[in-house]
């Protein structure tokens, strides 16, 4: 007799599944009305005082941030950050080059696994920096996204 | 010529190059090019970037291809001479083969190259000699010629599958639809695969055909081959930028990338489960971009490349944190066959040859078979591509950083017949070469215009929208980071002169562009431009070979006083530029 293996969820059940959670999952975006300002702010130096205020900021080799090196459309670039450190109560979105820096804050709680994954919309190439910010300290990592025209492949 | 007489050639030339000093060459006798030693214990070869020339054709190396950052000075980015003192004991037919130098006469002396006839004599003979081996295909072999166009590849899916590919992975192959696109690798007799081809997440919800569902590829990731005995894996990278490189309309539901992590997850399986001899990655990333992932990813025994049709005579072996990775690259266009032979010691591979052969026709007789497929697909639309338009006093040709002789046909066509002050016209790697005097025929033409989305456009376009075109472009053949090239050479213009500063920094490289008479090109006003291969939406023009093809038809014989290459600045002393025909400042 066969005994058939416990199938993990494939790719497209799993995607088909996270649509239906999305939908649930509105509500917390109310609590992030507090950082209202951030998401307002124009200048990069504002996000980050409104954020993290006199927190210091470090670079860190424990997020993963995962974003294509060029877009393949600036209007939903894939983005996904995950990180190891301990006590992450937060991870921010920041790419330097849009008209609003900050593109997205998540609160984490202590049951929440810091493993995130969106879309952004990029108008043109830039810095995109994902934070993570702890008790004390605020954790970066930051990539170069190309947004070009295309054409002249070889 | 016959055979006898290009030895005959052959010899001479060694005897020329011997009274000038260069003692290292020697003449090849006939046969010898092709006579292997035997080494090793399995035999892999690999064509790549054939861009669907089933007969022989002429190809002309660049004299312009730039290296910038760590690049500068670094194979592929040395040209003519500067790559011959790079690499040391080339034969003469060697240096035809890898450089322009003396093109026209060397051209008419050894003749043409390729054709899949010829490569199949010469593949059928490669693996003939030893007991069991691989043939892989880099890809950009299904677009190039009004044949594969007008069969949406399907001619070259039947010329692949005759001379015998096991393995391929893909690029132009993506710009079909595509459900044209999965006929097509069905009806293709070996894999195609691809592991950084995935189902974008809407096409996952909505349920599109895929290889597996479980992890999205479209594709297998790879195939393991067993080669006299040795477990060969090969994995395939397909070109990482087809979405914005070629139109993503074609292929909606894919995503592409070059997905490094999920490379290292990919190898790191694949050598724990399947136990491999070998681990080889099939490449159209470009040789920048292979040489800069070979640095950062552990456990490939070899990168096999193609995509920047970059002829590569010897491997270029790259440190990573794993031990080594070797990065060759195979020209295009049917002129190489590259061939790997492999030993093996206890722990996988041990020792390696590689060589990379050009196929010269004259010395392989046509592979009867192959040839009567050729003809066949051929005769239903010989008259049309028999039609000889015209005739040019120069050599015609595309490939270098900046406008080709043919480049500057095809943007005159457009500002004339279209009625335009400016034209720009695509920097791309494919399109054959053209000798003096020699009939430009409907063939050679679409050679260089072959594509499944050819429609002009004319609009008004403001000097700010057109420098950042070309701020765009540059920046995507000379950006300092290879991840962040596309591959491509640069945008090819008529009617407007520039500066190009390639070691400057994005949104600084172009200046001084003028119209002919001097006028400086103003940010705020409007100019009238024609072009070709939007990649965006679909354009409503003529097909541009309709355009140029009228225009040689009026002209009948073209001469060209000058071409409008741009001025290049800071690019003094650089081995990738020689002979240019423009301004060095």
């Amino acid at each position: 007799m066969q005994i058939q293996a416990i199938r993990q969820p494939s790719r497209r059940r799993f995607i088909q599944g996270l649509m239906s959670i999305i939908a649930l999952s509105a509500l917390p975006f109310q609590l992030l009305a507090r950082s209202t300002k951030a998401f307002q702010a124009t200048k990069l130096e504002t996000v980050k005082a409104e954020l993290f205020g006199d927190l210091p900021i470090v670079d860190s080799s424990d997020i993963s941030l995962d974003i294509p090196d060029i877009a393949e459309n600036g209007a939903v670039v894939p983005v996904s950050v995950s990180t190891t450190i301990e006590g992450a109560e937060a991870i921010h979105v920041v790419i330097e080059q849009n008209p609003n820096p900050l593109s997205a804050s998540f609160k984490l709680t202590e049951f929440s696994v810091a493993d995130i994954s969106m879309r952004v919309k990029m108008g043109k190439s830039s810095m995109v920096t994902a934070y993570i910010k702890t008790p004390t300290t605020i954790y970066k990592t930051s990539r170069e996204v190309k947004v070009t025209i295309g054409g002249c492949g070889g | 010529m016959d055979r006898r007489e290009f030895i005959g050639i052959l010899a001479k030339t060694w005897i020329a190059a011997t009274v000038s000093g260069c003692t290292t060459l020697r003449p090849v006798r006939e046969g010898e090019l092709y006579n292997l030693s035997p080494f090793g214990q399995s035999r892999i070869l690999h064509i790549t970037d054939t861009h669907a020339q089933l007969n022989p054709v002429y190809f002309r190396e660049p004299n312009v291809n730039l290296g910038v950052g760590s690049a500068f000075g670094q194979i592929p980015h040395r040209v003519g001479k500067n790559l011959l003192d790079a690499v040391p004991g080339m034969t003469p037919q060697d240096v035809h083969a890898l450089t322009y130098l003396d093109f026209s006469e060397a051209a008419e002396r050894y003749g043409r190259v390729g054709g899949f006839s010829h490569l199949s004599t010469l593949i059928q003979q490669l693996r003939g000699d030893v007991p069991d081996s691989l043939l892989l295909d880099g890809g950009d072999t299904w677009q190039g010629s009004g044949t594969a166009l007008w069969t949406r590849g399907q001619d070259m899916v039947g010329a692949c599958n005759l001379l015998g590919v096991d393995v391929m992975t893909g690029h132009w192959e993506f710009t079909y639809e595509e459900a044209e696109v999965l006929k097509n690798a069905a009806m293709f007799k070996g894999d195609f695969v691809a592991q950084n081809i995935k189902a974008t997440d809407d096409a996952l919800f909505e349920g599109i055909p895929m290889f597996n569902e479980d992890s999205g590829h479209i594709f297998p990731p790879y195939v393991i081959k067993v080669v006299n005995g040795r477990r060969i894996a090969v994995i395939g990278q397909a070109f990482p930028y087809t979405p914005i490189a070629n139109p993503q309309r074609f292929i909606p539901n894919w995503t592409f990338g070059i997905q490094e992590e999920d490379l290292q997850q990919l190898i790191n399986k694949v050598r724990g489960v399947e136990r491999p001899d070998a681990v080889i990655l099939l490449s159209h990333n470009g040789m920048d971009v292979d040489l800069k992932l070979a640095s950062r990813v552990q456990g490939l025994d070899f990168i096999m490349g193609g995509h920047t049709h970059d002829g590569v005579p010897i491997p270029v072996s790259v440190k990573n944190a794993g031990g080594v990775t070797v990065v060759t690259n195979a020209g295009s266009n049917g002129k190489f066959v590259s061939v790997l032979d492999l030993a093996f010691g206890q722990s996988g591979v041990s020792g390696y040859r590689y060589q990379l052969l050009p196929v010269f026709s004259n010395l392989l007789p046509a592979d009867p078979v192959m040839q009567s497929y050729i003809n066949d697909v051929r005769a239903p639309y010989a008259s049309i591509l028999d039609e000889e338009l015209g005739v040019a006093d120069t050599l015609l040709f595309r490939r270098g950083n900046f406008n080709g002789t043919f480049d500057q046909v095809i943007c005159s066509a457009l500002t004339e017949q279209l009625d335009a002050e400016i034209s720009l016209s695509p920097g791309f790697r494919w399109g054959t070469s053209v000798l003096p005097g020699e009939p430009i025929t409907m063939e050679r033409l679409l050679d260089q215009t072959c594509m499944t989305y050819p429609e002009t456009y004319v609009r008004d376009m403001s000097g700010a929208e057109l420098k950042m075109i070309m701020e765009s472009v540059a920046d995507n053949l000379f950006n300092i980071d290879p991840y962040y090239q596309q591959g491509g050479d640069m945008v090819r213009t008529g009617g407007m002169s520039y500066t190009c500063e390639p070691g400057a920094t994005m949104g600084k490289r172009i200046t001084d562009m003028r119209l002919p008479n001097g006028e400086l090109i103003m940010d705020t006003k409007n100019y009238k431009v024609a072009g070709w291969a939007t990649v965006g939406s679909q354009s409503t023009g003529p097909a541009v070979w309709d355009v140029v093809a009228d225009h040689l038809r009026d002209r009948k014989t073209i001469h060209l006083d000058k071409i409008d290459t741009p001025r290049l600045k800071g690019v003094k002393g650089n081995p990738g530029v020689a002979d240019y025909p423009g301004e060095l400042i």
